[in-house]
């Protein structure tokens, strides 16, 4: 039964990597952006977060309402400034510049608010809370209720990109952002609109980790974009919903991991990773979907 | 452009062609002196000092690798901690049984270079910033791996044994002489291999990757060797590192601020010189020293400066120099010389060359 709880727990915290990696892949798939700072804003995300209600004391899910527009914003402006800048000096010094940002951002978190690892406290029985199923698995509201975002999120992006008129526009311009410009598309301002999507999702998961978790100034590199790499490789590259696959499968594999000896946690995951790198370098799902 | 079409114009003899501007005999003499200098410096200086150019020569060391990756293999690595992490702890293993820490560091150079083989297997799959990345996953791997061994420490690491019998003014002359020779040793291997064939290679793929691919250059074949030669070379410096701070935690050494460091410091001297990060370094230290006792606040400023430089003067401090002097230390290119003008010779290396080149009968 353990291992039952194991493998449902690991399928559960997946949702939590998959929106962790959904922004990575859109950054990725539509301006050939591997952005290394991407760990890094989720925790400036969730610190925000934590300044917003010890400011306000306003409920903890309004905090989603006020920071996710804030990064998305940030994200918009970023993308026109800094990295659409270095994108137009070539892959090399867009990964300078993202490096350099990620490096910049976590000593200032580290300089500002110490290496402390914080929580974002909910104090609501529906997020603390657990139920039980049988006498050992016990699942978490909060677990469940990521999962749940994060499908809703995969599929809006989803129905966003196929449908609406503004994903057909960053579609054209991931495929070819010159005839795109050509047919009198502005490709900077549709990638800065990919950047502030992908920065929404990176704060959504940065405050669902630090209300699962604990924050700390190092999260950003040593965690959270490390495994929402892995979720990518994993999944396969440029897929979306390789994402939540790649997510599942490193959760799974981290439980397992876990389950054997608590030290082997993240080990396992990166095994996992390595042993897909190896065996499958194109991914799980080999078919390129969306973006 | 201009120049190759003038030249070929002319009869093939009165073109001259040579690595230099200047004349090459001053600098190769100046480096010499340099090194000699700086070999004599525990003479003469504090403890204290030459702790802290070890420090130096451990980031020239790192960022020299650094440059050769991502200033003329095109590879950006922010793994590079994996090597610095290996190093520090072969010299840990090989000083537990017994082998002295200084003796371990030829061995951890190799150890490093045929590690760099099997990782430059698996990541080597992904292309530039899911390399990045990788390489990133691969050094946390390999610290997660390392930690699971109780007898090198664990996750808290141990003091170096086998250092107890120096005195701590001869251990920090030693620690500083090793430091010099694994940087002399670096850069001169850099150099050579810059000038020889697969520096035309890599100069080509640092230009224009595409291109070189299709005039036939073996790319792949030389990003294998850059990344072999760079595990070596940070393995190296991960080697002096583990015997300058007398123990190995393995947070310290495979911390990614290490790469944030080589990076910086590569970034702001001169992506794809040799100069650069010489030059990097020395501002590197300047602002570490000053900014000390502000803790993270000089990489902050590191970061903020290699963002600017990446932007607006991608070939950084040295370029600088360069554009305005065409000076270089280290000649790997070629420079020629239209018929009617002399390059540059001193007159006892003229009178000596003149001797060799003594008409035949």
């Amino acid at each position: 039964m353990a291992w039952v709880n194991a493998i449902i727990q690991g399928v559960l915290t997946g949702g939590l990597y998959a929106l962790f990696a959904c922004g990575l892949s859109l950054m990725f798939g539509v301006m050939k952006v591997v952005n290394l700072a991407h760990g890094d804003l989720a925790v400036v995300a969730g610190y925000l977060a934590i300044g917003v209600i010890t400011v306000t004391h306003i409920p903890v899910l309004w905090s989603f309402i006020i920071v996710v527009p804030v990064m998305a914003v940030l994200g918009y402006v970023l993308q026109r400034t800094l990295i659409q800048g270095a994108l137009d000096r070539g892959v090399l010094t867009t990964l300078i510049v993202t490096f350099g940002l990620s490096i910049v951002i976590e000593n200032g978190l580290l300089q500002f608010f110490t290496a402390n690892s914080r929580a974002i406290g909910t104090g609501l029985p529906l997020v603390s809370g657990s139920f039980k199923v049988g006498s050992q698995i016990q699942i978490g509201y909060l677990l469940v209720i990521i999962f749940a975002v994060a499908v809703v999120v995969l599929l809006g992006l989803q129905y966003f990109l196929s449908a609406s008129k503004y994903g057909r526009l960053i579609r054209a311009v991931a495929d070819d952002k010159e005839a795109a410009q050509l047919a009198g598309a502005d490709y900077r301002h549709v990638f800065g609109i990919a950047a502030a999507i992908a920065f929404a999702t990176v704060a959504l998961a940065g405050i669902f980790y630090g209300m699962y978790s604990q924050l700390s100034p190092t999260t950003g590199t040593d965690t959270i974009l490390l495994f929402a790499f892995a979720a990518v490789v994993i999944g396969g590259l440029g897929s979306l919903w390789g994402t939540l696959l790649g997510g599942v499968v490193l959760g799974v594999a981290q439980q397992i991991g876990a389950q054997i000896n608590i030290s082997n946690e993240v080990l396992a995951g990166y095994i996992v990773f390595l042993a897909v790198l190896v065996l499958r370098p194109q991914g799980l799902t080999s078919r390129r979907t969306q973006s | 452009m201009s120049l190759v079409a003038e030249t070929t114009a002319r009869p093939a003899e009165t073109v001259r062609v040579t690595r230099s501007r200047r004349n090459v005999a001053w600098t190769g003499a100046g480096a010499l002196i340099v090194v000699v200098v700086m070999a004599l410096l525990p003479y003469i200086v504090y403890s204290g000092t030459t702790s802290i150019i070890v420090q130096g020569f451990i980031v020239l060391t790192l960022a020299s690798m650094w440059n050769l990756l991502a200033g003329y293999a095109g590879l950006v690595s922010v793994g590079q901690q994996a090597f610095v992490g290996l190093g520090a702890y072969l010299v840990l293993i090989l000083a537990i049984h017994g082998t002295s820490p200084f003796a371990a560091l030829p061995v951890a150079a190799i150890g490093c270079g045929v590690a760099a083989l099997p990782m430059w297997w698996l990541v080597s799959r992904l292309r530039s910033g899911y390399f990045a990345i990788a390489t990133w996953v691969l050094a946390a791997t390999i610290m997660l791996i390392i930690e699971k061994f109780s007898s090198v420490g664990g996750g808290t690491g141990m003091p170096l044994p086998g250092l107890s019998g120096f005195s701590s003014v001869l251990l920090t002359a030693y620690t500083y002489w090793a430091g010099l020779a694994v940087t002399t040793v670096a850069l001169a291997a850099i150099y050579l291999m810059l000038r020889g064939r697969p520096g035309l290679v890599l100069t080509a793929i640092r230009d224009d990757e595409v291109a070189a691919r299709s005039s036939g250059a073996r790319v792949g074949l030389a990003r294998l060797l850059v990344f072999v030669v760079a595990g070596a070379g940070c393995g190296t410096a991960g080697a002096v590192l583990a015997i300058s701070q007398l123990q190995v935690n393995p947070g310290a050494v495979f911390s990614v601020q290490w790469t944030a460091e080589m990076a910086f410091a590569t970034i702001i001297g001169g992506l794809g010189t040799i100069e650069g990060p010489i030059l990097g370094t020395a501002v590197y230290m300047i602002l570490q020293q000053t900014l000390a006792s502000y803790n993270a606040w000089y990489l902050i400023i590191l970061g903020l400066v290699a963002i600017a430089i990446a932007l607006w003067s991608r070939r950084g401090l040295w370029g600088l120099i360069d554009e305005h002097l065409h000076l270089r230390l280290f000649p790997v290119g070629y420079w020629l010389w239209p018929g009617g003008e002399k390059p540059p010779q001193s007159r006892l290396l003229s009178r000596l060359l003149s001797r060799l080149r003594r008409p035949r009968p």
